[in-house]
């Protein structure tokens, strides 16, 4: 058996406390992130079964899903939100968990936040009750979503219980062309892969553009992973990683940054290490893209037409039905679409990077008049940083509000909903019907491609405005 | 929470041959506010299943009593996207004790065998000829036989096999959950701690 091992391999069998005959691992989690609406029946549990959380300090507590974007110093009006938010103050008291409540200055969304404050690192084991955990594996962390009960293993065990997945490495040679984000790379390679083809694997990007993107950017794309079906991915930590989270919070100082940097280090896939699948695209071939369907695998470069039904391998039906209730038609340009909503905010999009990319196209132009926009900063942090570099002062003077943090129109569990009928491009995770609002429809693009719509009120090659300025 | 015992699943089947049904459609974000476990299977496929003013659209299954049964069958790629458990809780409280699709999204798997759903993957010819028998006879009987990991169309007798791990099985034979298992050995995971790298 060859002893290469993959960048994956290492991280996951360093954390097997054991493996089950004819059955999963038991994996060993570093960090526990715990949000509001997946844990407290978790808590529930423990309490029913008289057990206590194993490890409160590697436990950590945020309020991201469930809050309001406005007056977030006043009480949470929906009662039944309001009554979660208390759950989780409560369950963290009594269990000695740090939380970052409503009003608290670190509170923002869940991945937004863990890597603010250096709770991630590489080669940690990071869960959370949020598929979008896998955010964390931009640090060469493992990282995926959870379900409840698994929480509740976390929290009384510390440990879950996973057969190894397969792993995947997707390479992306060259450089990206004018006006592609990493989101666009993340939208392109789930237009190849579908919303399933990567079901089973664990991903591991690599080559030039994942090299060359911030860690800010690589958040994006990993954070997408479980878009395409996988349980994570992650890109091999290098200096931009050591750079980033070196000197936060929660981050080892002094001879104990020596000793992790030292195993840090060795955190990469060796050099004939196998996958058990293995894809490479060129960035030449990326363009922004854009989705027109109900699931982010129906995605697009924005210069094309969407597909017709002829031309796809199966599942007529349900494409067919999907372009219904977004009222498209096959083969229609997207670009010239009205719009009636612009949304930049997320586990995706919704960090500092993002905000300074959506300014760039806003600024000396005005929000169009038919275009309600939502500007949600991932985090305390990020709302700071806006008002500090002034991209605030550029996005008022162009018409546009700064919201406060939280997960907000992504998925509508608080009062940010999209109207049934109305076409939202946002820069969130997911299209599916009534994600953002019941009856909504959602076109998911970069920051790029949100504020090219938020000016001109209608689907607009963000390139276009990009030259204007140049 | 324990849940009860799986071995023979006798029943008729609810067909839902759409693809990519992703946890959002099975129960929306609006309804994971609950701090207990209680009434999901209400808000199963609440969008496809009720008008905005709350009257059933009588197009969908769930709303047409030709169909009923402790079986959901699913298309490709079912229960995609959020990692909410909800999603399966919502499955298992309106009286589903088995999904049957040709392909499973990983997390909704892994939340329907923690929780007492048994997903069992079958191959795209075996979920199309149960479609089509359903759809010939709405009371045709499905049996799915955990210990001898079969799916039978009982009227036809054609059957194929499905996979589980032999530690998931015992546990849906016998309404046990990791939980229980990984209380047990917390001695062994506080030693394990303490030899990690970092």
């Amino acid at each position: 058996m060859s002893t290469k091992k993959t960048l994956f391999d290492k991280v996951w069998d360093s954390h097997v406390v054991k493996h089950v005959e004819d059955g999963p691992d038991v994996l060993f989690i570093d960090r526990h992130l715990v949000h509001e609406v997946t844990s407290p029946v978790a808590f529930l549990g423990l309490k029913n079964r008289n057990v206590g959380v194993l490890f409160p300090n590697k436990t950590f507590a945020t309020a991201d899903h469930n809050t309001p974007t406005i007056n977030q110093h006043l009480p949470v009006k929906d009662p039944l939100s309001a009554n979660q938010l208390k759950a989780l103050e409560e369950n963290a008291k009594e269990h000695g968990i740090s939380h970052w409540g409503l009003g608290h200055e670190k509170n923002g969304i869940v991945h937004v936040v863990g890597p603010e404050y250096g709770i991630t690192q590489p080669g940690a084991t990071i869960v959370c009750g949020d598929s979008h955990t896998s955010t964390h594996g931009a640090f060469g962390a493992i990282a995926f979503g959870i379900g409840t009960s698994e929480v509740e293993m976390v929290l009384s065990t510390q440990c879950i219980m996973q057969p190894k997945p397969k792993k995947m490495r997707i390479n992306i040679e060259g450089e990206l062309n004018f006006g592609v984000t990493p989101k666009d790379v993340a939208l392109f390679i789930i237009s190849k892969l579908t919303t399933s083809g990567a079901t089973g694997y664990f991903v591991e990007y690599a080559g030039d553009v994942f090299e060359n993107m911030t860690m800010e950017g690589r958040m994006t794309v990993c954070n997408l992973s479980i878009e395409m079906g996988a349980r994570g991915g992650m890109i091999a930590p290098d200096e931009k990683t050591f750079e980033y989270i070196k000197g936060r919070e929660f981050t080892p100082k002094g001879a104990d940054w020596d000793k992790a940097m030292a195993y840090w280090e060795t955190l990469k896939t060796d050099e004939g290490a196998t996958f058990d699948k293995e894809l490479t695209f060129s960035a030449s071939d990326i363009e922004p893209m854009i989705t027109y369907g109900t699931n982010p695998g129906m995605g697009m470069g924005i210069s094309k037409s969407i597909p017709n039904a002829e031309d796809l391998e199966g599942g007529v039906a349900t494409y067919k039905k999907s372009l219904g209730y977004m009222a498209f038609n096959e083969g229609e340009d997207m670009i010239g679409k009205p719009i009636d909503f612009v949304f930049i905010g997320s586990c995706t999009n919704g960090r500092i990077e993002d905000f300074r990319a959506f300014t760039s196209i806003v600024k000396g132009r005005k929000k169009a008049d038919n275009v309600t926009a939502w500007l949600v900063p991932g985090s305390h942090k990020v709302e700071a940083a806006i008002k500090e570099e002034g991209l605030l002062d550029i996005l008022q003077e162009a018409g546009f509000e700064l919201r406060e943090p939280g997960c907000s129109a992504c998925l509508a569990m608080n009062d940010d909903k999209v109207p049934a009928g109305k076409y939202a491009v946002s820069t969130s995770n997911r299209n599916f019907e009534g994600r953002q609002g019941p009856g909504s429809r959602t076109l998911l693009a970069s920051p790029l491609v949100a504020a090219a719509a938020a000016v001109t009120g209608k689907v607009t090659d963000p390139r276009e405005l990009m030259k204007e300025l140049a | 929470m324990a849940y009860d015992k799986f071995e023979i699943l006798k029943s008729t089947a609810v067909p839902l041959p759409i693809e990519n049904v992703d946890t959002d459609q099975i129960i929306p974000a609006r309804f994971l506010k609950a701090t207990e476990r209680k009434g999901f299977g209400d808000n199963l496929f609440r969008d496809w299943r009720y008008n905005g003013d709350d009257t059933p659209k009588s197009d969908f299954v769930l709303n047409n009593p030709t169909y009923s049964g402790k079986i959901l069958v699913g298309g490709k790629n079912f229960g995609s996207g959020s990692s909410r458990e909800h999603a399966a809780w919502a499955v298992y409280d309106y009286g589903f004790r088995c999904v049957i699709s040709s392909f499973f999204a990983d997390i909704f798997k892994g939340n329907c065998l923690n929780i007492g759903v048994l997903p069992v993957q079958v191959s795209p010819e075996f979920s199309e000829k149960i479609f089509a028998e359903i759809a010939a006879d709405p009371n045709t009987e499905i049996e799915v036989n955990l210990p001898n990991q079969t799916v039978t169309i009982l009227k036809t007798g054609e059957q194929e096999s499905f996979e589980i791990n032999g530690y998931k099985k015992q546990n849906m034979l016998n309404g046990f959950d990791d939980i229980d298992y990984l209380n047990n050995i917390k001695g062994d995971i506080t030693e394990f701690a303490k030899e990690l790298p970092l």
